[in-house]
C-alpha cells in the first residue's frame, strides 16, 4: 500500500475528525435518548442553538445564491458568472444542511414531510416548510449542470438549460418569501421579544439583510475558493460587489434606525443590560464599522480589508439572528439558555460536513468556471447554465 | 355555542382538588405515588372522582407535560393555571400541520399523530401554556383539553366537577361573561373591576376575577385585545399577491436585458 496517497493529515483535517466523533455521539444520543438528554431546551426556552444558528443563520448565509443568480440571468450582468456557480453550490450545501438540521431539533422528524399533505397556510412555518422543500429542488436543479456535465449527459444539460429563466425567477421569489418569512416567524411574540428586534417590519428586515450577507457570502467564499484551488481572485468583481453591499447596509441602517426611532426602543440604550450590550455589539460590527469602510475605494479594492469588510458583516448578521431567536427572547422566559455540549457538537458537525461537501464538490465537479476561452480539458463545450 | 370555565380566585380556598383530578382523568402520574392505592379498582364514576381529588389535593408547581392544571400561590390568593382556550387561539394558527384546533363545542384540541414537534405552539402561545414530553423519544405537547373526551360524554370538566367552592365553573361562554360581569357590579368592591379573558387576545373560553390586578397572579397584563394570529396572517394574506407581481416584474426585467443583449448582438452583426 502506498503511503502517500493517504490524505495528509493536517490540522484542520483532525479538527474536523474530532468534531465530527463529537457530532456522532451527539446524534446517537439525541436520536436514541431524545431532545431533553441532548439539549438545554426546555418548556421556558423550546428554541435553542438548532433553530436559531442552523436553520436561521444558515438559510441567511445561502442568500448569496439567489442574489447571484438574479444579477447574472435576471439582470444579465454576466461578468459575474465565474462566482455564480459556487454561490449556488453553497445555497444548496446550506440548505440542504438546514434540513438535516430540522432533523434533530423535530420532536418527530419522521412527521417533517406532514406539510405536504395537512396544509395550515396561516401559519408562518407552513410556509417556510414548503419554501425550503421547493427552493431546496429548485437550488438542485440549478446546480445540476455541473453533475450533468462531469457525467456527459448532453440531453437532461440541455433541457435543464431550457428551462433556466423560470427556474431562476422560481427560485429569487422562493428566496424573497422564505428569507423574509424567517422573519415574520417572531411577529407572534410581540410580548416576549426585547424591543430592539421586535418589529412589524421583522420580514422586511431579515430580507435586506439576507441580501447582504448573501453578497458578503460571496466576497468570503471567492477568497475561501481562490485559496483552495490557487487561483486568481476576481477583485474587479468583487469590488462592485462591496460597492453593491454598501447601498444594501445603507437601506437596512436607514430603515432599521426609523424603526427603532418611531418605536422608541432607543430608549432602552440607557439601560446596562445584556440586551444593549449585544445590541450594540450587533449594530457596531455589522453596520457601523463595515459601511464606512466600504466607501472607500481603497478597501474595496483590496482583497483582505474586503474580506474583513465581509467577515464583519456575516459576524453582524450572525448576532442579529441569534439575537433575535435565543438572547432577545431570555429575559421574557424567566430562565437562562445556553446550548448543551451535545447542541454545539452536532451544529459543528452539520457546518463541517458543509466545508467538506463543498470541498469535494469543487475537486471532482466544474465548479469554479474557468475564464471564458480558457475552458479546462475534459470539460465540455456545450455552455454551462449555472 | 361554546364553553368555558370561570375562574372566581376570590372564591378559591386552595385545597387542589382540582390538580389531583386533571392528573386522574389524563392518567398523569400523581405526586403522593402511594395515593393511588385509594383509587377504587371500579370503573371510575364522577362521585369516586370528587371524593379521591376533594381527600388527595395538590397544590404548588408548575406546569409541565405531567401537570396540565397547577394551583399555584400569589402571596394570599391561590390562582390555578391552565390552557386558556382562546377564542381565535395563537397556537391553532401557528401549526404547520394544523395538529392544534379550535373546537365550536369551546376546546383547543391536539392531534399528536399530526404534530411534527417544531414547538412553534410553545413559542407563540401568549400566555405560555403548551408543555413538551422532553424525555420521551417521540414527544407530544401537552396541554389541558378541557377534558374534550368527558364533554363529548355529556360530563363537565374534571376540574370544575370536584371544585368544593364553585371556585371554577363549566358553562356557556356566554352565560358565564353575564354571571362574571353580575358578580362585579353585585360587590364592586371584592373585585378588581375587570373579567379577564373576556378581550384579551380577542378573548379566551378561560375567564378569570380577581381581587387583585391580575399581574399579581403571574396572568400577562401586556397582552393586545386583538387576536394575536392577525399579527402574522397580515402579512402571509400578502403572499398570492406579491408571488405573481414578483414573477412578472423579474421576468419582465428579464425580458428586457435580454433583448437588449440580442439587439446589441446584431447590431454588432450588422456593422
Amino acid at each position: 500500500m502506498n503511503i502517500s496517497k493517504l490524505p495528509k493529515l493536517t490540522f484542520w483535517r483532525a479538527v474536523l475528525v474530532l468534531i465530527l466523533a463529537a457530532g456522532f455521539y451527539s446524534t446517537a444520543l439525541r436520536f436514541t435518548r431524545g431532545l431533553g438528554a441532548a439539549t438545554n431546551l426546555s418548556d421556558q426556552f423550546p428554541w435553542g442553538l438548532w433553530i436559531g444558528f442552523d436553520v436561521l443563520c444558515g438559510v441567511g448565509l445561502a442568500a448569496g445564491g439567489f442574489t447571484l443568480a438574479a444579477i447574472v440571468y435576471v439582470f444579465h450582468i454576466e461578468r459575474f458568472r465565474p462566482v455564480l456557480r459556487p454561490s449556488i453550490l453553497t445555497a444548496f450545501l446550506g440548505y440542504a444542511l438546514v434540513a438535516v438540521a430540522l432533523l434533530y431539533d423535530l420532536g418527530k422528524p419522521y412527521n417533517i414531510w406532514h406539510p405536504l399533505v395537512m396544509w395550515n397556510p396561516h401559519s408562518v412555518m407552513f410556509e417556510v416548510a414548503w419554501c425550503v422543500m421547493l427552493y431546496l429542488t429548485v437550488l438542485a436543479l440549478e446546480f445540476s449542470p455541473a453533475v450533468f456535465e462531469r457525467l456527459h449527459l448532453h440531453t437532461p444539460l440541455r433541457v435543464i438549460k431550457a428551462a433556466t429563466i423560470p427556474l431562476v425567477i422560481t427560485g429569487v421569489i422562493l428566496s424573497t418569501l422564505h428569507q423574509s418569512s424567517l422573519g415574520s416567524l417572531f411577529l407572534i411574540v410581540p410580548e416576549k421579544l426585547h424591543p430592539y428586534w421586535y418589529s412589524p417590519m421583522l420580514p422586511l428586515f431579515f430580507f435586506i439583510s439576507a441580501v447582504g450577507v448573501g453578497l458578503a457570502m460571496v466576497i468570503f467564499e471567492s477568497n475561501l475558493s481562490s485559496r483552495a484551488v490557487g487561483r486568481e481572485i476576481e477583485m474587479h468583481l468583487l469590488e462592485v460587489l462591496g460597492r453593491a453591499m454598501a447601498v444594501v447596509l445603507a437601506v437596512y441602517g436607514l430603515l432599521r434606525f426609523e424603526d427603532l426611532w418611531s418605536r422608541g426602543a432607543l430608549v432602552h440604550l440607557r439601560e446596562p443590560s445584556r440586551e444593549t450590550v449585544l445590541f450594540v455589539l450587533e449594530i457596531t460590527l455589522g453596520l457601523l464599522i463595515p459601511l464606512p469602510m466600504l466607501l472607500f475605494r481603497r478597501i474595496r479594492q483590496n482583497r483582505e480589508s474586503l474580506f474583513g469588510v465581509a467577515v464583519l458583516v456575516i459576524t453582524g448578521f450572525l448576532l442579529n439572528r441569534l439575537n433575535v431567536s435565543i438572547t432577545g427572547l431570555e429575559a421574557s422566559s424567566g430562565v437562562h439558555y445556553f446550548p448543551r455540549w451535545t447542541e454545539v457538537a452536532v451544529t459543528l458537525s452539520i457546518v463541517g460536513v458543509g466545508f467538506l461537501l463543498f470541498s469535494l464538490a469543487v475537486r471532482y465537479l466544474n465548479v469554479m468556471e474557468p475564464a471564458q476561452g480558457s475552458r479546462a480539458p475534459g470539460a465540455i463545450q456545450i455552455r454551462a447554465v449555472a | 355555542m361554546s364553553k368555558a370555565i370561570l375562574v372566581d380566585t376570590t372564591r378559591c380556598i386552595g385545597c387542589g382538588a382540582c390538580a389531583t383530578a386533571c392528573k386522574v382523568v389524563n392518567h398523569l402520574p400523581l405526586g403522593d405515588p402511594g395515593a393511588a392505592h385509594d383509587l377504587p379498582t371500579r370503573p371510575l364514576g364522577d362521585d369516586d372522582l370528587v371524593a379521591f381529588a376533594q381527600s388527595h389535593g395538590e397544590v404548588g408547581g408548575h406546569l409541565s407535560a405531567d401537570m396540565l392544571n397547577v394551583v399555584q400561590a400569589h402571596g394570599s390568593v391561590f390562582v390555578r393555571r391552565f390552557c386558556m382556550h382562546c377564542q381565535q387561539p395563537t397556537c391553532a394558527s401557528v401549526c404547520p400541520v394544523g395538529a392544534l384546533k379550535k373546537t365550536a363545542a369551546g376546546p383547543v384540541e391536539y392531534d399528536a399523530g399530526k404534530c411534527m414537534g417544531c414547538r412553534y405552539c410553545m413559542m407563540a402561545c401568549p400566555f405560555s401554556i403548551p408543555r413538551y414530553e422532553w424525555k420521551a423519544l417521540f414527544p407530544k405537547v401537552k396541554k389541558c383539553t378541557m377534558c374534550a373526551p368527558r364533554q363529548a360524554k355529556g360530563l363537565q370538566p374534571a376540574c370544575t366537577l370536584v371544585c368544593p367552592v364553585q371556585a371554577g365553573i363549566f358553562g356557556e361562554r356566554d352565560d358565564l361573561l353575564k354571571e362574571a360581569e353580575k358578580r362585579l357590579a353585585d360587590e364592586p368592591t371584592k373585585y378588581f373591576h375587570r373579567v379577564y379573558g373576556k378581550q384579551e387576545v380577542g378573548g379566551t373560553s378561560v375567564l378569570y376575577l380577581s381581587a387583585v390586578p391580575f399581574d399579581q397572579l403571574g396572568l400577562p397584563s401586556n397582552l393586545p385585545s386583538e387576536p394575536m394570529p392577525l399579527l402574522t396572517y397580515r402579512v402571509l394574506s400578502e403572499i398570492p399577491t406579491l408571488v405573481p407581481l414578483g414573477g412578472l416584474l423579474l421576468g419582465g426585467i428579464w425580458w428586457i436585458t435580454n433583448r437588449r443583449e440580442k439587439v446589441a448582438k446584431t447590431e454588432k452583426k450588422m456593422e
